[in-house]
């Protein structure tokens, strides 16, 4: 038995002697990071411009795209409703749009069904500037011209941020099936 | 992967409608977020309680930050403090030579505004803050230009009363929680404060434009009599904020008034103190309606 690589008895998750996953942690991890995502932008004092891009929302279509599967449809509603909490925009908006990126994906994902990260790049491009054009026309301000100029750092922002967060997802991915839960 | 030219997802009738119903979910999520968001859009203030509390809860977290913040700054300025010492030193030494001569003309112009006040027996204005505390949060992501406050209702703030940095004025509280507030900064868009020329009685309005800068907006129209580098203080009308309060400093003129930037930046506000309502009465006034005022 000495010979034997200890590793033998585990894969990427941990052993798989007496260990299994934890059915709270694989569920849960994606919905909590997008909610802590979603509170993050409240620590940066931002009082020109709307600067930090929506991380909760960058998340979510992280997770969406990144691991297709997880998240099943309806899950835009009760998460842009915490995010609505927050973010400072009127009650009801992020849940309406959450609920139509989530249905846009879908749509997309029919239209298109092969799989590579420059396909979900593409599709968080697109979703991306629609999602902040219309959070700026339902934020119960008067759209005007200054604050569509305002919001185009925002939107490139966005965009370039959308690949650290696909890796974040990924990593979280894998962590989030570690076996730690011991059994008997 | 290429696609299987198929679009059922598996032959377990269960997991079908399971994803059926996921649908219809989804669509009935979009529908119910629309109504909430006409609610919203039509009454602002709906459900505004859930959202204090909300607040409220995330508060301790992120009060944390901003003291870390705020500390860590002048941490920063400390260093460049010393590496810059010397030339400072110099020109520090020659400032104070001009602000003495300036304070004296100072106690003479208090000595007479002293002496002016007592012939029109008027009281000393100075009101003391209700709250002070530390700007802990804002709304960063969002088009609306919303700021948190770590004082709340139990502090005795109260919807509508104006925030105040030491350099000026910040914005006004909006919604309050029991232990957080928010406040609608001047750079909002929907912001719009009554101002006047520091030097002189030009009043204007100053409007947030949503890309912080701020439009002035002349109330008088005619030829335009603002410069560039004017600065413009809180005119004390509409009974919110104490007159005298500095707001914004013009840097472009346009037809109808000018460009601003705005004297305090909330990112630089250390601490903020909120003060009581300037005027209650004649905020009462002004919410009257006119029928019911002529009525009586």
């Amino acid at each position: 038995m000495e010979r034997m690589n200890p590793r033998s008895r585990s894969d990427a998750y941990g052993s798989r002697i007496n260990r299994s996953h934890s059915t709270v942690l694989a569920n849960g991890v994606p919905y909590l990071s997008i909610m802590l995502a979603s509170v993050l932008p409240l620590i940066v004092i931002a009082s020109a411009l709307p600067i930090v891009p929506p991380l909760g929302f960058l998340m979510l279509i992280g997770w969406r795209l990144v691991r297709p599967g997880l998240l099943p449809v309806w899950a835009g509603f009760p998460l842009g409703l915490f995010d609505d909490l927050f973010s400072g925009q009127p009650l009801g908006s992020a849940a309406l749009l959450w609920s139509l990126a989530m249905i846009a994906v879908e749509v997309i994902e029919t239209r298109f069904p092969w799989r590579s990260f420059a396909q979900d790049w593409f599709t968080a491009g697109l979703i991306l500037p629609v999602y902040l054009l219309a959070a700026m026309l339902f934020s119960g301000g008067e759209p005007s011209l200054p604050m569509l100029i305002a919001l185009v750092p925002q939107i490139v922002l966005s965009i370039l941020l959308f690949p650290l967060v696909a890796l974040f997802v990924a990593f979280l991915d894998r962590k989030r099936l570690t076996r730690w839960r011991k059994l008997g | 992967m290429a696609p299987t030219g198929q679009r059922r997802s598996s032959y377990s009738r269960r997991a079908q409608y399971g994803l059926f119903t996921g649908y219809i979910a989804a669509g009935a999520g979009a529908l119910v977020g629309a109504i909430l968001l006409g609610l919203s859009l039509w009454q602002p203030q709906f459900l505004s309680g859930l959202r204090g509390e909300a607040n409220d809860a995330v508060a301790p977290a992120t009060r944390t930050v901003a003291t870390g913040r705020t500390e860590s700054k002048s941490f920063y300025q400390a260093v460049r403090g010393y590496l810059r010492a010397g030339s400072q030193n110099a020109q520090l030494k020659r400032e104070v030579e001009i602000a003495r001569i300036r304070l004296k003309e100072a106690q003479a112009v208090e000595q007479e505004n002293r002496r002016l006040k007592s012939l029109l027996s008027l009281q000393n204005t100075d009101t003391k803050p209700v709250a002070t505390a530390r700007l802990i949060g804002a709304t960063s992501a969002s088009t609306r230009r919303f700021a948190y406050l770590g004082a709340g209702a139990e502090d005795g703030v109260r919807v509508g009363m104006p925030v105040r940095s030491p350099r000026g004025v910040v914005g006004r509280i909006l919604e309050v929680g029991d232990r957080s507030s928010r406040v609608l900064l001047l750079t909002d868009s929907e912001s719009v404060l009554p101002v006047r020329r520091a030097q002189d009685e030009v009043v204007a309005f100053a409007e947030g434009r949503g890309d912080g800068l701020i439009r002035i907006r002349l109330i008088n129209l005619g030829i335009n009599p603002i410069e560039k580098g004017d600065l413009f203080v809180t005119s004390g009308a509409g009974g919110y904020y104490q007159p005298g309060i500095a707001v914004a400093i013009a840097t472009e003129i346009t037809d109808d008034g000018a460009l601003a930037r705005i004297v305090t930046d909330p990112a630089a506000a250390d601490f903020v103190s909120v003060l009581p309502i300037f005027e209650p009465a004649a905020l009462r006034g002004s919410r009257t309606p006119i029928e019911r005022e002529l009525g009586e």
